[in-house]
């Protein structure tokens, strides 16, 4: 039903493929619809406990394709019709994303990455602040994400000078959680996943609004989000299974629920 | 069973709590609808267990507008001599506190019931809207009076004219909401709310809200003059004494809503 991406789920665990490799998978319209359609599929559906996005082929995803940009073209008026969409799903996604980074990941694809909660980089990954050099601000919620995971200074010599970030490098500034080798790339993402799949999802769900919701606003209202959260969370037979096999001294198993 | 179609009702301790109960078509409110919603609510009005009432929606949304398939074909003369609108007037008559539990959409009609209750708690999803300017028509229960009243001429025009949806943190800074709250807890801290107004002096809860309605009608004149009657009212309940006693004595007071 996609065409420029492919969708899966195996394990609970949804794959959200890139589906371009010849255009190294930019965005086109239809893309980031579907990414938004795929992802209201993969937040309805019970089954999926964790997602992964990932490009098909040699690159993550280049960002816009330039092929459509014209004269005429109203840029913010691209970013309010088709970026937010997809960037405000991203953002309110209850379900932990692991952007999979297999290589290249330029401009608004590397907003993309920065909009997920976890990015896993291959050894070939790369990330490129590409906006200025033509002549652009970077967009697509990137420089909203950049200083929150770096810090003010960094995202700025990346926004800025536009140079190429590679893995390690990414590693280091605190931009992925792992370098991954290229021999272990598909394995160790499955694991990853599979991993997060088994989490109490609904308490993982509710530590993503803590924090989206921890930049803004008094302490006090803090203080009252996070009780309205843990009693949500303490609601969920996931706590309640928590508990039991804390005191039964085994490992849970938590069902999302 | 039921003695309604389109909404469900029941009592817990001193609330009542109305469910809009039309959700394959998004609580969209028909005239059945509205004639069940005023005459619960006037039912528990009068009912001495009920101190404060819930409207809240079943499945994923409040009331997404109104039913346009029964009015579509509707003329003028028709819709007069229908006087439909004449039961959200009854709303208006309603004495005691009617608290609005918003998530999903309220939009159309069912951004005026919302309205057309003393307090609105909303879930962060909830969305409002008056989408009839992009149908031809406007808001005929209401919409275009209270909205100004609450949000002022210049805001009311623009999301009157626009018919863009308002989210609910939007709706908050502008003073439509009284709380945004997570969906899970929605209808749960609504309740809460409720029960805290449920212990407060029953009299002293009717004549606050008959007093502070009248601020939004009366010029401030008149609203004072009607608020110090209702003022020297309080002082034939037996709650007055109550509570003043309670106050002197310093311990609790116990009211009991005569």
């Amino acid at each position: 039903m996609y065409e420029t991406i492919r969708y899966e789920v195996r394990e609970h665990v949804a794959w959200l493929i890139l589906q371009r490799p010849d255009k190294l998978n930019a965005f086109t319209e239809q893309m980031n619809k579907e990414i938004v359609s795929a992802l209201k599929q993969a937040a309805g559906d019970e089954m999926v406990r964790s997602v992964v996005i990932t490009g098909e082929g040699r690159a993550f995803c280049s960002g816009e394709d330039l092929a459509g940009v014209t004269e005429e073209l109203d840029h913010g008026e691209v970013l309010r019709t088709r970026y937010a969409p997809m960037m405000k799903a991203l953002h309110h996604f209850e379900k932990p994303v692991i952007a999979a980074v297999n290589g290249v990941a330029a401009g608004a694809g590397m907003s993309l990455a920065l909009a997920c909660d976890f990015r896993l980089a291959s050894e070939k990954a790369s990330f490129i602040e590409a906006f200025i050099h033509v002549g652009l601000v970077p967009d697509a919620g990137n420089l909203y994400y950049l200083p929150r995971l770096i810090g003010h200074a960094k995202a700025l010599e990346l926004a800025v000078l536009g140079e190429k970030v590679s893995a390690q490098t990414a590693y280091e500034l605190g931009l992925v959680t792992a370098v991954i080798p290229e021999s272990e790339w598909e394995t160790e993402v499955q694991r990853f996943a599979a991993k997060l799949a088994q989490m109490p999802t609904k308490a993982i769900g509710l530590i993503k609004r803590l924090l989206r919701e921890s930049g803004s606003g008094s302490f006090a209202e803090y203080l009252e989000k996070e009780a309205y959260g843990q009693r949500i969370a303490g609601l969920t037979e996931d706590h309640r299974e928590g508990v039991r096999a804390f005191f039964e001294k085994r490992p849970a198993v938590f069902k999302g629920k | 069973m039921s003695k309604y179609a389109h909404i469900q009702t029941y009592i817990e301790g001193s609330i009542a709590v109305i469910e809009l109960n039309r959700p394959h078509v998004l609580n969209a409110l028909n005239r059945q609808m509205v004639t069940e919603i005023v005459k619960a609510m006037e039912e528990y009005d009068r009912h001495d267990d009920v101190r404060v009432m819930v409207l809240t929606g079943k499945g994923r949304a409040f009331a997404a507008g109104a039913d346009i398939d029964e009015m579509a074909d509707d003329d003028s003369i028709t819709l007069e001599m229908l006087n439909q609108f004449a039961e959200w007037d009854r709303l208006a008559w309603i004495k005691k506190p009617m608290i609005a539990a918003v998530h999903g959409f309220a939009l159309g009609g069912g951004f005026e019931l919302a309205l057309s209750c003393d307090l609105l708690l909303a879930s962060e999803t909830a969305e409002f809207g008056f989408p009839e300017v992009n149908i031809g028509v406007m808001p005929g229960a209401g919409g275009t009076q209270r909205l100004t009243k609450l949000i002022g001429k210049t805001k009311a025009l623009e999301w009157l004219w626009t018919g863009e949806r308002m989210s609910a943190k939007t709706a908050y800074e502008l003073g439509i909401v009284n709380r945004v709250v997570a969906p899970e807890l929605l209808l749960e801290e609504t309740i809460k709310l409720a029960k805290k107004i449920a212990q407060q002096p029953p009299l002293s809860v009717r004549f606050i809200k008959e007093a502070v309605h009248k601020a939004v009608d009366y010029s401030l004149y008149e609203g004072m003059q009607f608020e110090r009657k209702n003022f020297y009212l309080l002082f034939s309940s037996e709650d007055q004494k109550e509570g003043m006693q309670a106050f002197m004595e310093k311990r609790k007071p116990n009211f009991k809503g005569k």
